[in-house]
């Protein structure tokens, strides 16, 4: 007996060493990739700040302290670092419209492209993600054409005679949130495509048979059954749209500066390599707060419970 | 022709009722040009008030369109559709008083037993005290009081066959349709609900439309059949109607077994190939040819040692099925002819293979067919 337990007990060793071997690829990649990353972010956030950027390796408390409280440089008094509040709200502001906009156009889109046959659904996803094609930069570029004084909405408005002077859209948050819209949302179809492919039609008809309206379908049918799409597509594009940087920066000018612009700024002309780091992390800190307060929303609402 | 009788009209029984629903003309063409289908093909048919109507036949015969123009998840090509005599054709499906049991149920995955009973109840604007007697008094006559808080996905085949049935009475619709609704379910299961659904009917009273494909389902539990083909409505009346006295090969064949047999039109009946001579019954709108085709079922013929009367032949096999033995005969000029006769416990069959024998055709066992 003695003998067996001693087998049964080296088969389990070699079992776990064996797992873990198994899992090594995945794990060093992990490390590598996601917790490495971070944890550099975390300690140049406590390192005091070098004189022509990176930092000194001295323990220091001074990039955090600067993400909430801001000295003056001249009477030294302490004050509440406002612009960066400024910031952190239009970012979260601008990111949650985006998203509510994304939706809007989305889902739509989306219906559109999952009640086509079958064999043509395809090519409908092919061109949704056709803009993935070119770098985002010259898209961005590109929609200066449309936004600016003499671009297309403005000369097109003006020969309508609908405006004499042109409107300024161009460097105001308008057009931040013009471009955002426009650059996440595949990201929000493309989800939201996905859960409603799986509905089955035959509810919706079930709906019409019970006295509901369209628009009762919509509403007690169609957008329960396609929630984990729209919390998906919502979580994908908020993410990305709060640590936004290229849109606001070419569309919304200096004025009009989100979190990530403000994060290059650190790491760039600011020299302020453990603000910047403290900054990034409190981004994530945003994010998953924001992530964790959705998902539990989602949750006691009945979503996700599909299928 | 005295002794040959036509086939008891079909819409006798209808006629003293209240008119449910009248299908005049329904014709439905799907796709265009070289696609073109027409599901439907100038169907017209009514439907009584509280009567249990099939519409029976293949797969692709039109009865699902059908089915779907009367709840008006499609719109017909041409003709009308009318509920207690007002046209609906052209209401959409939320408008009219009809509900639909469908094929694999349709039942909101995101409600419990009792939301989806209670959806149509809302949608109709039902106050909320009266939405909660209706489900309460739903979930009994389907005897599902005990689930009403479950998901949709937690519960079986049947008791989901249960609950859709209940979402679909709930709002007391005037007719309920019933899209092959016992198809997914085993045999057992389908021969409760078979006898569940009759209760129902009879307990709510509602006029229940039901399409399916088994004949022996039709039989059972329908007041009227409407056997259909190709878009077409080949024949209706009641299940014995239909059984015994088929107007047309395709509904002979399709329910039940039949024995076909080719004979020429004589004053007193057919004669047949090998000289006898058979009482028939005569099928409605039938044409004036000469060379016709009668239908014997298996039962109604029995197997005799060979005599002077009936039907000679040669015995080939014999087959032992429990309740019953089929023998299969080939006739003297007359093609192969099945027997059934009813079995008695412990009785050995009286005719072994090879046998010389006669089958007795019993009086009005013959049916002539129309095509």
């Amino acid at each position: 007996m003695a003998h067996a337990a001693h087998h049964a007990e080296a088969a389990r060793r070699k079992d776990i060493r064996n797992r873990w071997m198994l899992a090594s690829p995945a794990l060093v990649i992990i490390f590598l990739a996601a917790v490495g990353p971070l944890f550099v972010m975390l300690v140049y956030s406590f390192l005091a700040k070098g004189d022509f950027g990176n930092v000194k390796w001295e323990f220091s408390t001074q990039g955090w302290f600067n993400v909430v409280f801001y000295r003056d440089i001249f009477d030294d008094t302490l004050g509440f670092a406002d612009a960066n509040m400024t910031i952190f709200w239009r970012s979260v502001r601008l990111a949650l419209i985006t998203t509510g906009l994304t939706l809007v156009f989305g889902f739509p889109t989306a219906y559109f492209i999952a009640t086509r046959q079958p064999n043509k659904r395809d090519m409908w996803l092919f061109l949704i993600t056709i803009p993935f094609w070119t770098n985002i930069l010259i898209r961005t570029f590109a929609m200066q054409e449309i936004v600016r004084n003499e671009g297309i909405i403005n000369s097109a408005l003006i020969w309508m005679g609908l405006i004499d002077s042109p409107i300024q859209i161009m460097f105001t948050e308008w057009a931040v949130l013009f471009g955002m819209t426009y650059v996440y949302l595949p990201l929000m179809v493309l989800p939201l495509y996905a859960s409603m492919e799986k509905i089955d039609f035959r509810l919706v008809e079930a709906g019409y048979d019970l006295y509901a309206t369209r628009l009762q379908v919509l509403r007690r049918v169609i957008i329960p059954l396609v929630k984990p799409g729209m919390i998906a597509g919502s979580i994908l594009v908020f993410i990305p749209s709060l640590g936004a940087y290229v849109t606001p920066s070419v569309l919304g000018g200096g004025k009009n500066m989100m979190l990530g612009n403000l994060i290059a700024l650190q790491f760039g002309a600011g020299r302020d390599w453990p603000l910047g780091a403290a900054l990034s992390i409190t981004l994530m800190v945003i994010v998953t707060a924001a992530l964790l307060i959705y998902v539990r929303n989602a949750a006691k609402s009945g979503g996700g419970a599909h299928g | 022709m005295s002794d040959a009788k036509t086939a008891e009209n079909p819409s006798k029984s209808a006629n003293s009722r209240k008119i449910a629903v009248d299908v005049q003309g329904a014709s439905k063409i799907f796709g265009t040009g070289a696609d073109r289908v027409a599901a439907l093909d100038n169907v017209s048919v009514t439907i009584a008030e509280n009567e249990f109507f099939t519409l029976l036949g293949p797969s692709g015969c039109g009865k699902t369109t059908l089915l779907r123009l009367i709840a008006g998840f499609e719109q017909p090509t041409a003709g009308q559709i009318l509920l207690e005599g007002q046209d609906i054709s052209s209401l959409p499906p939320y408008a009219r008083p009809v509900n639909t049991v469908f094929q694999n149920y349709a039942l909101f995955p995101h409600m419990t037993v009792a939301g989806n009973i209670a959806f149509g109840l809302e949608m109709l604007g039902k106050p909320k005290a009266e939405i909660k007697q209706t489900v309460a008094a739903m979930l009994k006559l389907v005897r599902m009081e005990d689930l009403a808080n479950r998901k949709t996905s937690q519960i079986s085949g049947g008791q989901q066959q249960r609950v859709a049935l209940a979402r679909a009475l709930a709002p007391r619709p005037k007719v309920l349709l019933l899209d092959e609704p016992l198809s997914a379910l085993d045999l057992k299961l389908r021969k409760e609900m078979q006898i569940e659904l009759k209760r129902l009917q009879h307990e709510t009273g509602i006029t229940f439309i039901f399409v399916t494909h088994d004949q022996e389902e039709a039989l059972t539990m329908s007041d009227r059949i409407a056997v259909m083909s190709k878009g077409k409505i080949l024949q209706v009346g009641s299940p014995r109607e239909i059984y015994d006295h088929p107007a047309e090969r395709f509904v002979a064949n399709f329910i039940g077994e039949t024995n076909f047999l080719e004979g020429e039109r004589t004053k007193k009946g057919v004669k047949l190939a090998n000289g006898v001579e058979l009482a028939v019954s005569l099928p409605e709108g039938l044409a004036g040819k000469s060379q016709v085709t009668i239908v014997i079922r298996p039962e109604h013929a029995r197997l005799t040692a060979r005599a002077k009367t009936g039907l000679p032949g040669i015995l080939r096999h014999v087959v032992f099925f429990g309740t019953d033995t089929h023998y299969h005969v080939d006739l003297d000029a007359c093609g192969e002819f099945i027997v059934r006769e009813q079995n008695n416990r412990g009785a050995a069959p009286a005719f072994k293979a090879g046998d010389k024998v006669s089958i007795a055709i019993g009086e009005n066992a013959a049916q002539m067919l129309r095509d």
